[in-house]
């Protein structure tokens, strides 16, 4: 794979016309052969470093390390704690993503109408929060959801109960997909608006002369004609929420016990290199998890294209 | 859509509200309304101030990583995307293939190995681990090449090829100009993306002198929170408000280019 990245690179020719013609068939490369060198290094090499790590394990008592073939992998596909995170981020996933998507196709559409006064005010801050790092909006969402000096202290004295605690057990799953909406919505919203501002203005037109209305012009032709975008959005969100981390992770200082070290893949992955030193068990857990992502957003367009015909 | 945007704006407000708090206000009073005195400057001093100066360092080397990680990200991605939309090449499918695969890899997924990687080469714990992976940007050759696609007229090449321009002169002086719009929603991206990393910081480096600011504040938070707490929660909010406020300004500024920049690029789609 490496080797692809390394062309000849070509001389930009500007000699006899005789010699242009096979020099000006390389020339393209003069441009994508600095990003595809780098490219090598930092996304093909890893992934080859990974899979060969994948294969050995560490001789704890013996020293040195031995090739084990597949063993790694049987062992995550048995391995329970794998499973319990994964079992975690699909919960999530089918909760959080259609609630964030649903949010931001609204707003796109609220946006896009022009109905709405002060469209592009509306637009600016509701993409404002994907400005925000992850780990200000964990931090800040932390404190809010405390009970120290947050605003779930203040819900529940003016409630006069005690009933909103968005870090218990039973809420946590809910509080961290909570703040990863409040990331993201205005990210997808800006997908679906730019493709929504694009769509040819005689299909309204038609669609108003065939007697559509408002809802009937946004199923028929809107979402229709935006669906590209829609699938996109889809496999981004689903890709982030199997990489789930940096939230978690964060608010772990908040509630440590109640967040586990396994508690996405991504943070077993991490756990086993960084505090537990098994770094070829780790290669296997981070390929199993990237496979199953690369092959479920795969499949996402694939279904999504298709319905297109 | 008013109560979307409340939803979107009250964690913010509450942010700056805190900011202004002094550590025992925190406590004492409510979550949206302000303390008894007015404490954002004494906290951003404190801020500063805390353990040497630290917070300082932090943001230095933030703006290291996102003035060399990200503007080297734009470079590689305008040159490259402008290479795959105007130039047909002996492998450039294979390009298009790898590299829109890519999008659908992660950048976590990668940061465990990439990591295994440059210990090996002994380049964890320094800046270059942070900066070298920032250097690819999938997305933003995505973005550029359905732009420039769209923006670069290929006879406007021809002509500057017939008046004897080299191939590298014509992208300097003719091809940049027509894609500004699209090289600023890159940037914006790219700056976003590294300015708010924190997975790949986070393992690569483990002296407090190298963090940037996320993996710092977060270190902070720890403190705040461990058994034995130094409670300086105060100084996690008001560092945490200063982190956020560049990127706000920064597209607040250059709302109208990257915004045009993006839905000409969903054109193609």
């Amino acid at each position: 794979m490496t080797s692809t990245a390394a062309p000849p690179v070509p001389v930009p020719a500007r000699r006899a016309p005789a010699a242009r013609r096979p020099r000006r068939k390389w020339r393209g490369w003069l441009f994508v052969a600095p990003f595809m060198l780098v490219f090598a290094l930092t996304f093909i090499a890893p992934v080859v470093y990974a899979f060969v790590l994948s294969l050995f394990r560490d001789q704890a008592f013996f020293g040195g390390t031995v090739f084990v073939g597949a063993d790694n992998y049987v062992q995550v596909f048995g391995d329970p704690k794998f499973w319990e995170a994964f079992r975690r981020v699909l919960v999530f996933l089918a909760v959080q993503v259609p609630i964030m998507l649903v949010l931001a196709l609204i707003a796109a559409l609220a946006i896009d109408s022009a109905r709405l006064h002060a469209a592009g005010f509306f637009r600016i801050v509701i993409f404002l929060p994907y400005a925000v790092p992850a780990v200000v909006a964990a931090l800040m969402w932390g404190f809010i959801y405390g009970d120290h000096f947050g605003l779930a202290a203040d819900l529940n004295h003016l409630l006069g109960t005690d009933s909103v605690k968005p870090l218990s057990q039973n809420w946590l799953l809910t509080s961290i997909g909570n703040i990863v909406t409040w990331e993201f919505v205005g990210y997808n919203m800006l997908i679906f608006y730019s493709a929504l501002k694009v769509i040819p203005k005689e299909l309204f037109e038609a669609a108003a002369i065939d007697g559509a209305g408002t809802f009937r012009t946004i199923l028929s032709v809107k979402l229709p004609a935006i669906r590209g975008a829609i699938v996109v959005a889809t496999i981004f969100s689903i890709i982030g929420s199997f990489q789930l981390f940096n939230e978690p992770n964060i608010m772990r200082n908040l509630v440590p016990n109640m967040i586990v070290t396994n508690y996405t893949p991504n943070m077993y992955a991490y756990n086993l290199s960084f505090n537990g030193q098994q770094y070829n068990y780790s290669a296997a857990v981070a390929i199993v998890m990237g496979v199953i992502t690369a092959v479920i957003a795969y499949v996402v367009q694939l279904r999504g294209s298709r319905k297109e015909m | 859509m008013a109560l979307y945007l409340l939803y979107t704006l009250v964690p913010l407000v509450w942010l700056i509200i805190n900011a202004t708090k002094t550590q025992p206000a925190l406590f004492s009073t409510s979550g949206l309304s302000f303390g008894d005195s007015f404490a954002l400057f004494d906290n951003i001093g404190k801020t500063f101030g805390y353990n040497d100066g630290i917070f300082f360092r932090w943001l230095g080397n933030t703006l290291l990583y996102v003035v060399v990680g990200a503007g080297g990200a734009t470079i590689l991605a305008t040159a490259a995307g402008y290479g795959l939309a105007k130039y047909r090449f002996p492998g450039r499918r294979g390009v298009f293939a790898v590299v829109l695969g890519a999008v659908a890899v992660p950048p976590t997924a990668l940061a465990v190995p990439t990591f295994l990687m440059f210990s090996k080469l002994g380049l964890t714990n320094t800046p270059l681990a942070v900066i070298i992976p920032s250097l690819i940007s999938p997305f933003g050759l995505y973005l550029i090449w359905v732009y420039a696609a769209d923006a670069i007229p290929d006879e406007l090449l021809e002509a500057a090829r017939i008046d004897g321009a080299g191939e590298l002169r014509i992208f300097l002086t003719v091809t940049l100009r027509q894609l500004v719009p699209g090289i600023i929603t890159v940037t914006l991206f790219t700056m976003v993306q590294t300015w708010n990393n924190y997975f790949l910081p986070l393992i690569m480096l483990s002296e407090p002198k190298w963090y940037p600011l996320t993996v710092g504040l977060n270190q902070w938070s720890a403190q705040a929170n461990g058994a034995g707490a130094q409670p300086i929660f105060n100084l996690v909010l008001t560092g945490s408000l200063l982190t956020i406020i560049p990127l706000v300004v920064a597209f607040l500024l250059m709302q109208r280019f990257w915004q045009s920049g993006l839905s000409a690029g969903s054109v193609k789609q």
